[in-house]
This record gives structure tokens, sequence and C-alpha cells, in this order.
């Protein structure tokens, strides 16, 4: 710790900290545009300058010194910061000008606008009138993709952006080419980006150079009604603001959570907005000779009714799909329970998770941000830059914190950072276990070792035993020893680690979601739209879903639903965190909220739930899952059970484990209805040729 | 005046023997490993008190700088950088050093190296400098077959020098800038601290001097402390290479002793100013950066750091830029924003926007095409380069205009009054003839 003074006052600080963070940390605001807490320094721009008692007679660039290279007065006194002195004003006025001069006066059709920080910077630090005559620099428009629209006129050169690509993202395509004034952002051949997180160059732009190319002049930020939520795009739950204009969501922004995404989203969870409002089921339909017809709401029940009748409780069963919220699933399987039938599974990709074996066997026990804390890593059939792209740039953090070997089966791939490619079937797990891949003396060597299980090393016919043997290894290299649990399920859907903590999966002598396909009279699909649908050989079948996807074009009755911005619902993500996702909008015509559906109909079926409202419906949940209360809490999993799955491994097959992403883009019905999503999986499909050649 | 004998710089002209063996017969490479055998903190303490302050511009005593470099090494390698990326207009010592008496530099890296316990040296050379860098690898080559550098050499210290040719940007002579582009990447300079002497090229400790600082340390150490410093005022010591331009009568590069007034170092080697005495108008001392100083000042002042500095200017690199009454100041002091505006890197706000502007506001001065309070922005503005940057070529850019303004404001305002009104007589001539 330091003692200094800034501004007069005296605090006390760790001594690695910036005068920047010391001058916030004593309520000094200081002013900044290239400086980011998550990014390295660059200490280019200048508007931070403070003066430094003792120091030379000029002021210094707060961001870029720390505290213990300030020297203490002649006779002891502490160091001092002004922050608020006559030179300070000038020097930060003086680079607000520059800053200025060459910058357009088109704040009235930029999109930046109302939240840039220039203007908010220039308002607050600059002078009130321009003292430059000369004609401002003009900088061609670069072509960086199809998500992020540049104005390069109003670029400032912080190069935030380049150092984001660069660290965070793992891709060295955007870069400052030129000197001086005729210094350029740009992606050198102006090729479209190809990180997944690329969109976050958007927030981080403080001015409106870098733009969302998606939203450009459809809205101003203060029009915008901002909601707090919870993405559904992955199994992170990454944490979002969804901002609606009336009934439309606008656009989607990541919050800080420093324990999922920091403060980055994937492309995906930033730009699907505009799938919510496109192949929308916003009335029912009922199936009525081969064709779907508009239906009213009673005679879609009144349908369903005369199904379920005319078939017996274990012909019936209902699938839960990957954007389910875990109120709808409990709503589901409490109207299966008391329809009488066991038929019922949240695992659309089959995989082979049982979560009778206790919940820390299909967790991401270490925690997203405990990734930061281990020291070898070994992924299993996971392409977690495809799978989970914020949990990724995490292993990529702590891959460049140094020292982390990594260990891959699977497919050979750029996750963005550097790894040994084992090999990429069952047989190099095994291999590995009994030591002959020397990787195995990497992991026990390591304090921490984590131990990565993705849906592809799951959903397949061997998968349990995949899991054992994974389960074997991460007791044999000690990954749950001593408060740490480095056995790490990576989990692809949103809604599964909800649905197995609610125990949607077949009870005894119950089908799973494939069989169900085949076997029913009638089936209930939650938005299920995954499914290998060419194989359904089951009657009469009932979609609950938003989109007019897989799962509705199967579908004899459809009741339309509403996404996961137009209703309060609980997720919880792969590591187990429960939380909550708000109503940001109203879904569209006669759509409803699925649990209101859910209750609608079991009135219709003569099974009436017993709850009438939502607040009703948690009480109910969380008397039966005490758990699920706990919103933003991990609730804790026996790790002892890592050893017990590992006891009995069966026997394994040989086919290379393969991701179930195969199209990052287009992984569920918001995405696949969305026109930037379906041009960033087509732009993504050239770009790996181009890159071959 | 400096006699004869007591240059350095014998072969500056490179009238004599250029090889190892016309080096050896002028008195370098004399008992270099005597000179280590005295071991580090002798070197260190003799350069101290011979009172050499770094050629490269700033001034900064080099034996004081030395001795920033860690004692003991903690693992990582020392390194020795010599920055011969000699960009500044003006300067042209260097290049003359580099070409025509090489050996005095490099026998100066193996003592330097020694001292700082660097056993590997990177001779940065300018871009341009295409014959310069060829003269010093001859004479690199040389001392290698002659056993002087390599692993044990005769000198009984473990050097490798390197040659790195630059690209020829001027910011690549600001040493951490130097220190990037010297790691392959692009030349803009560091944020400092850390200082080279802790985190340099690589991360490791770094001691960046200019050619002449390291050329001039054997014969410093052979002929001792107190004959260098029996030249020059005090706190301004020793010899020094000068390089005059411009309008004088023999433009040239030679040794002086410091602090030798002004007069007498242009009469004796420069054959007076061109039109005499009376025909000075003003002279930049120290290379392009450094405020122009008017002849009523300079002609008297004893050309040293400390007097210089009293005059609002500076030694920089001695390149004494002498301009006579036909010249058009105004536009030479553009010339120089225009070289600023075109070698600022382009990182830091001030520079990358001051600059251009800085320039573009003295071409309309230069022209007359501007109102007198512009001269007080102007002022204004080069007061919010100086000083907020990252490196120095913000202040280089800022202190020619702030010289130009403090002493040729009336010539800056006759031009515009004279463009006044030609442009209200031309308007009126206009007005008539349309009636």
């Amino acid at each position: 710790m330091a003692n200094i003074k800034v501004d007069g006052k005296e605090i006390e600080i760790p001594d690695h900290y910036t005068l920047l963070q010391a001058c916030e940390e004593a309520g000094a605001e200081v002013p900044r545009f290239c400086f980011h807490e998550r990014l390295s320094i660059a200490g280019n721009c200048r508007m931070c300058l403070v003066e430094v008692k003792g120091g030379p007679p000029k002021p210094a660039a707060s961001c870029a010194m720390n505290v213990r290279d300030l020297r203490p007065g002649p006779e002891g006194q502490l160091p001092e910061v002004f922050t608020n002195t006559p030179m300070v004003k000038k020097a930060r006025e003086g680079v607000m000008e520059f800053l200025l001069i060459n910058h357009p006066l088109d704040c009235p059709i930029c999109d930046q606008g109302g939240e840039c920080d220039l203007q908010d910077q220039a308002m607050a630090f600059g002078m009130d009138s321009s003292r430059f005559a000369e004609n401002k620099r003009a900088v061609e428009d670069k072509y960086i993709g199809p998500l992020v629209k540049t104005i390069m006129n109003r670029c400032i050169h912080c190069t935030r952006c380049v150092r984001f690509t660069t660290e965070v993202a793992g891709i060295s395509e955007l870069g400052l080419i030129g000197r001086g004034e005729d210094a350029e952002i740009t992606t050198y051949l102006e090729h479209a980006m190809s990180s997944e997180l690329q969109g976050n160059v958007i927030d981080l732009c403080p001015v409106g150079a870098l733009t969302s190319r998606p939203y450009a002049f459809q809205a101003r930020p203060w029009e915008l009604g901002k909601t707090e939520s919870i993405d559904v795009m992955d199994a992170c739950g990454s944490a979002i603001r969804v901002d609606t204009r009336g009934r439309e969501v606008m656009r989607i922004m990541p919050r800080i959570n420093e324990a999922i995404n920091e403060e980055w989203i994937s492309d995906k969870t930033r730009f699907v907005w505009d799938g919510l409002r496109t192949q929308r089921l916003d009335r029912p339909y009922v199936r009525v000779d081969g064709r779907l017809r508009p239906a009213t709401w009673p005679e879609a029940f009144a349908t369903i009714a005369a199904a379920v009748g005319k078939t017996s409780a274990d012909r019936i069963g209902a699938i839960a799909g990957d954007l389910a919220t875990v109120e709808e699933m409990y709503a589901l399987k409490t109207l299966m329970t008391s329809l009488g039938s066991t038929n019922i599974d949240c695992r659309q990709d089959a995989a082979a998770i049982d979560p009778s074996k206790g919940r820390a066997s299909y967790l991401f026990n270490p925690t997203i941000e405990g990734i930061e804390d281990a020291d070898a890593i070994l992924i299993i059939g996971a392409n977690p830059r495809y799978e989970a792209s914020v949990l990724n740039a995490r292993i990529r953090k702590r891959w460049r914190m140094g020292d982390l070997p990594i260990g891959v089966i699977g497919e050979n791939v750029d996750l963005r950072y550097a790894y040994e490619h084992l090999g990429t079937g069952p047989e190099t797990l095994k291999e590995l276990a009994d030591g002959s891949i020397k990787f195995l003396s990497k992991l026990k060597r390591a304090k921490r070792p984590m131990i990565i299980v993705g849906q592809g090393a799951l959903a397949r016919k061997d998968g349990a035993a995949v899991l054992a043997h994974a389960a074997r290894l991460a007791d044999t290299v000690k990954a749950t020893a001593g408060g740490w649990n480095g056995f790490a399920v990576l989990h692809t859907a949103a809604s599964r680690v909800g649905g197995l903590d609610l125990g949607f999966v077949p009870r005894k002598g119950g089908l799973d979601a494939a069989a169900m396909l085949t076997d029913l009279d009638v089936l209930f699909l939650l938005g299920a739209d995954e499914l290998p649908f060419d194989r359904k050989t089951a009657g009469f079948t009932v979609y609950i879903g938003s989109h007019g996807d897989n799962g509705a074009h199967h579908a004899d009755v459809i009741l339309p639903g509403a996404t996961y911005t137009e209703k309060s619902g609980t997720y919880v993500n792969t590591e187990g965190r429960v939380q909550m996702a708000n109503r940001a909008g109203f879904a569209p015509g006669e759509a409803k909220e699925d649990w209101a559906i859910l209750r609608a109909l079991s009135d219709a079926l003569g099974a009436r739930l017993p709850f009438d409202s939502l607040p009703q419906l948690r009480a109910a949940l969380y008397a039966d899952h005490p758990h699920f209360a706990e919103i933003d809490e991990i609730a804790a999993a026996d790790a002892g059970v890592i050893a017990t799955l590992g006891a009995k491994p069966g026997r394994i097959g040989k086919s290379p484990f393969a991701s179930p992403v195969k199209d990052f883009y287009l992984t569920n019905p918001i995405a696949r209805a969305s026109a930037v999503m379906a041009e960033c999986s087509a732009l993504a499909k050239n770009a790996a040729p181009i890159a071959a050649e | 005046m400096l006699e004869d004998k007591d240059r350095i710089f014998t072969n500056i002209y490179g009238r004599h023997d250029l090889s190892l063996q016309g080096a050896r017969s002028r008195g370098h490479w004399d008992g270099t490993d005597t000179l280590i055998g005295k071991g580090r903190e002798w070197i260190i303490s003799e350069m101290k008190a011979s009172g050499l302050r770094g050629r490269g511009g700033a001034g900064f005593p080099t034996g004081l700088k030395w001795s920033f470099m860690p004692k003991e090494s903690d693992g990582r390698p020392h390194y020795l950088v010599v920055n011969a990326d000699e960009s500044e207009p003006g300067t042209c010592k260097d290049r003359e050093i580099l070409r025509h008496d090489p050996h005095t530099l490099i026998e100066g890296c193996v003592i330097a190296g020694f001292a700082m316990g660097a056993h590997v040296a990177y001779i940065y050379v300018r871009g341009e400098f295409m014959r310069e860098r060829e003269a010093l690898q001859r004479a690199i080559d040389e001392c290698y077959d002659a056993g002087l550098l390599g692993r044990n050499n005769s000198c009984g210290w473990d050097m490798e020098i390197y040659v790195h040719h630059g690209a020829g940007a001027y910011i690549c002579g600001e040493e951490t800038a130097l220190l990037e582009s010297l790691e392959g990447k692009k030349g803009q300079p560091r944020l400092k601290p850390p200082f080279p002497a802790n985190v340099g090229l690589y991360g490791c400790p770094t001691t960046v001097n200019n050619v002449e600082s390291i050329a001039v340390a054997p014969t410093i150490l052979r002929r001792g402390a107190s004959w260098f410093s029996s030249f020059g005022r005090e706190n301004n010591k020793g010899t020094k290479l000068f390089c005059v331009s411009g309008h004088v009568n023999a433009p040239a590069t030679f040794e002086e002793a410091m602090s030798v007034p002004f007069r007498e170092l242009i009469d004796r080697h420069c054959g007076g100013i061109r039109g005499g005495w009376d025909n000075l108008l003003a002279v930049i001392p120290g290379g392009s950066s450094v405020p122009v100083v008017p002849a009523e000042q300079i002609i008297d002042t004893p050309m040293d750091f400390d007097s210089l500095r009293d005059l609002k200017s500076g030694l920089g690199t001695a390149a004494v830029i002498v301009m006579d009454r036909s010249t058009d100041i105004v536009k030479a002091i553009w010339r120089l924003s225009a070289f600023y505006k075109h070698e600022s890197c382009g990182q830091c706000t001030p520079c990358r926007e001051g600059t251009g502007w800085m320039m573009r506001v003295m071409e309309r001065m230069v022209k007359g095409n501007a109102q007198k309070r512009e001269i007080d922005m102007l002022f204004d503005v080069t007061k919010q380069i100086e000083g907020h940057t990252i490196c120095a070529l913000g202040d280089a850019a800022a202190w020619p205009i702030q010289g130009l303004i403090r002493h040729f404001r009336p010539e800056i305002e006759s031009r515009i009054d004279a463009y006044t009104r030609n442009a209200v007589q031309s308007r009126n001539a206009a007005l008539e003839a349309a009636e």
C-alpha cells in the first residue's frame, strides 16, 4: 500500500495502481480516451494529464504513471498529485482542442451522439469555441466487416480497437498504418475481421468512428428503454442490456459482469436482435388437411385436447428446447406429471448427462472467473471459440498471463491461443490417462488443472463413457482436490443446466428425446428446433415457440410464444449460476409468455396447473428446488461425485470428437431468422477458402 | 582554438588511411585492454569527471547515464545501442564519424559495453546512410578479423557489434522509438517510465547513446578526464563536432572546444558570414529543433549548452544553421514545421494534430494571409504541444515557431499588413474596373 495526496486529500491505495486509478479512488474525475481497464496502456490520447508535485514542470499522463514512480517531497512529505490546477485545466483544454480540430461536426447525424465520450468530455473539459480556421482532415471510410461500420473522419486514434483485437480477441487484423496526421485505422487490405468478438470494438470506440452497422441510423440512445437481462445465445449467460423503442428491440449491449463476460459479448449476442422481428409466430396455427391454418387460441387448445384425449399417458411426451426458461420447463414438467407421463427430456442433442449422478457432474465447476486461476487446461471435444466465445476470451486472457499449458483433444482449429493438439478422439483420452502422452505430466504438475469437456464429447453414443473417462482423468491429476474443482462441462444451450437441475429428463421408464421423436402419439415441443426432424414419426405434435423454424414446420398445432427479451425467466448458465432475464418488450400479435400458454393449455387438458401468476409459479418452483431462488449465485456442488462418476468407465468408440456448433452464427431459431447472422455466416464460410489459398 | 594535437577525430575529412592500420597509426585502439583492465568503476568515474554531456542533443551527462545500468545482471543481458539515426536537419557530424573515423566508434562500443556489462551493441544507422553503413561495416569486419571484436578478443571483453539499417524515419532517432524499430515494430516512442536502463531493448537493461558520445570515450579515457575537461566552461566541458551550414563562406564540420564564441567559430572555420557580419540575420544554433536566435544576441555568445539555454535556445547537436538577411525567415521556419508535420509518428494527440495545424497557419503567414491575432494563437498552440507529448518531437516542433514569434514578430506582422493592403487595393481596383 502507498499513501499519496490527490488534490490535497490523503488516500491509501495499493502501490501497483496508476495515478489515474488513484485519482478515481480519491474521487477526482480524470478524463480519458485511450485508457481502458481491460486493455494495455497506450498513453497516447494525452487527455488524462495531471500535475505531479516535484516532477518535471510539465503535466504527466496519469494512465501511464505508477503510484510507485512518485517521489516523496524533500522532507519526506507524501507525493502529491493535482487534477484541478490551472496547468491541468490548460492541458486538458489543449488536448481537447487538438482532438476536435480534425473531428467532424456531424454529431447530429452520428450514431454515437448522446453516448459519445468525446462529446461528453468536450462539454466538461473543453473550450467553448474553436480557433481552427483550416480545412478539416478527410479520411476514407474502411470496410472492416458487415457488423462494424466505420466513419474514419471521426477517429481520434486512441487505438483501443487495435489493442482489443490483438489482446482480447486474438486477431491481428486491425492496425494503425501511416504516420502523423495521415495515420489511419484499417484492416490493411479491407478484409472483414474474423473474430466472433469484433462487435465489442463498437463499445470501446470512444467516438463514432466504429459504430454498429445494423443499428446505423435506427435510433437515438436517449429514446431507448433499457432493460438489464441475460443472454441465451450460449450457455455462458452473459450480462446484457436490451435497448428497446416501443415494442421493438433496437440493439443489445453488454453489461459488466466480472464473473462471466467481463464487459465483452459475442457478435451473436450483440447482433441477433433483427432475428427477434422476423419469422415470428404471432398467432396460433392448426394443421388442417396437411396445411397450417391460422386459428384462435380456443380452437388450438381444443385440437390439442382432442389429440391428448385419444391416447394414453405413456404415449405423450415433451421436449424442451435450448432457449427455454426454468419456469416454463417447470410448468411443462408439472403438466406432464399430472397427465401421468414420464417422457420428458431437455437434451435435444442426446448428450449423455445424467443429473442423478450429482450436480458437479454436469457443471463448469471451476467457474469462468476461475479460469484465471487454472495452471493447466485440457479441452476435450469442445471448440470454446464457437461454443462460448466470451469464455474462450477468458482462456486467452489466462494464456496471455503466461505459463499455461493447454491441450486439446478434438478438432484442430484456431482457438486464438496456442495449444498442444493431442489427438482427435476418445482413444487419445485413454492414452493420455494411461500416461502414453506426455501432457499428463503437465496436468499432474499443475496445482489447479482444469479439464473442459464439451458437448462434442458427450452428445454421442459413447458419451457416458467419455464423460466417465474424463472424470477419472480429473481424479488422476487431482483436479478436484483442495477446494479446487477443475472438472468443467461446457454446455452450449442456455436452458440445459436449468433443465438438468429441474430433472427435466426421462423418469423411470420414460423415453428420451430421440425415442420420443419416433414413438409417441402426442409430442410437445417447447421451442425445440434442433432435433433430427427428418427421423420424426411421432404423431400429433404441438410446437410452443417464437419462430417459424424447424419445430414449427413439423407441428400440427403451433402456439406462439415469447423470446428471451419478451419474458421474465430464470436461466442457469454452464457454471450453475442462476440468473434472471427480464422482459424488455412484449411478444408480437397474439403470442404469449410460454408459462402462461402452458397454464392455459393445462386447463384445456383438464389438468390445471396450481398457479395463476408468475410469482405463484416461482413460489412453487422455489419450494421444490430452493437453489433457483438464489439469483446470481452458484449453489455448491459436491466435488466428490467426480470420483464416483469415473469409477467404472464403459467402452469408448473410435470416431473423432466434433463440436456441435457447425456454424457459429446459426445455432438457434432467433439467429437463423436474423439477416445479419446469415450474412456473417456466409462471410465466414467464404473466408475459410480464401485463408487456405 | 583547439590545437591539432587535441583533436579526437583526426580523420574527420577522410584524408588519411581509413583502415584499421590507419586508425592505429593515429592512436586509436591503443591500449584498449589496459583501459578495460582498470575496471568498470574507474571508467564510469572517469567519464563522470570528464564532464562529457551527451552529444545527441539533450546534453545528459554520459557518465551518469552509464552508471544507471544495473551493476549486476539479474539474468537478463545488457545491451548497448548506438544511435546513428542522425536525421536532425542541419546535423552532419555522425555521418562523418561513420564514414571516415569509424574506429573511434567501434573502440568506444567495446569500452562502453564493458562499462555497462553489455556484450552486444547495436548500431542503428539512419536509412539514408548507405555508404556510411558500408564504411562502418567494413571497419567492423576489419576489427573482427584483427581479433578486436567477438569472443575472446584481444581487448579482454567479449563484444559483438551489429549494424542495423533503419528505414529513414526521423522519429526513430528518439531513443525508445529506436528500440521499437530495432525490435522490428513500428517506430513509435514508448512511455517512460520505465526507462531503457531498466526495461529497454527486448525488455532488457539498455543504454542508448549518440555516436559522438561513444566515439569520444576511448580518447577521453586514454588522455584522462582532466585533459578533456580542460576545454570549455564549467558544466560544458570538452571538445565537440560542430556542423555549420547556411550562409557562411565555407560551410564545414569541424571539431572545436566547447564555449568558443560564435564569432570566433565562424571566422576561424567558415570564412565568415556571407556578405559580412552586418549581413547576419539569425542563427539556429543546434539543429532544426531549437529556437532561432537573432544575430545581435548570438554573435558574442559562447557556443555551449548553458549560454544558449540562457538565450532560450539550445546547443542541441551543435548543428549551426546560419541565415543572412536574404533569408525569408518565416518561410524557413515554415519549412521546419512542414518537416515536423511529415515526421510526426501520429501516436499521441498534440503532436499528431498540432504539427499539421501549425504548419498550415505558418503557410498562411509566409504569404501574410493571416490575422495578427493568429500570431498569439499560434504561440498558444505551440505551448499546448510543448510538454504534453510522449516524446520530445512535440517540443521540437514547437520551439522553432516559438523562437520565430519571440524574435521576428514584426516581420510576420508587416507581411500581414502588406498582404491586407494589397488585397484591399486589388479589390478596389476590381471595383473600379467594374464601375
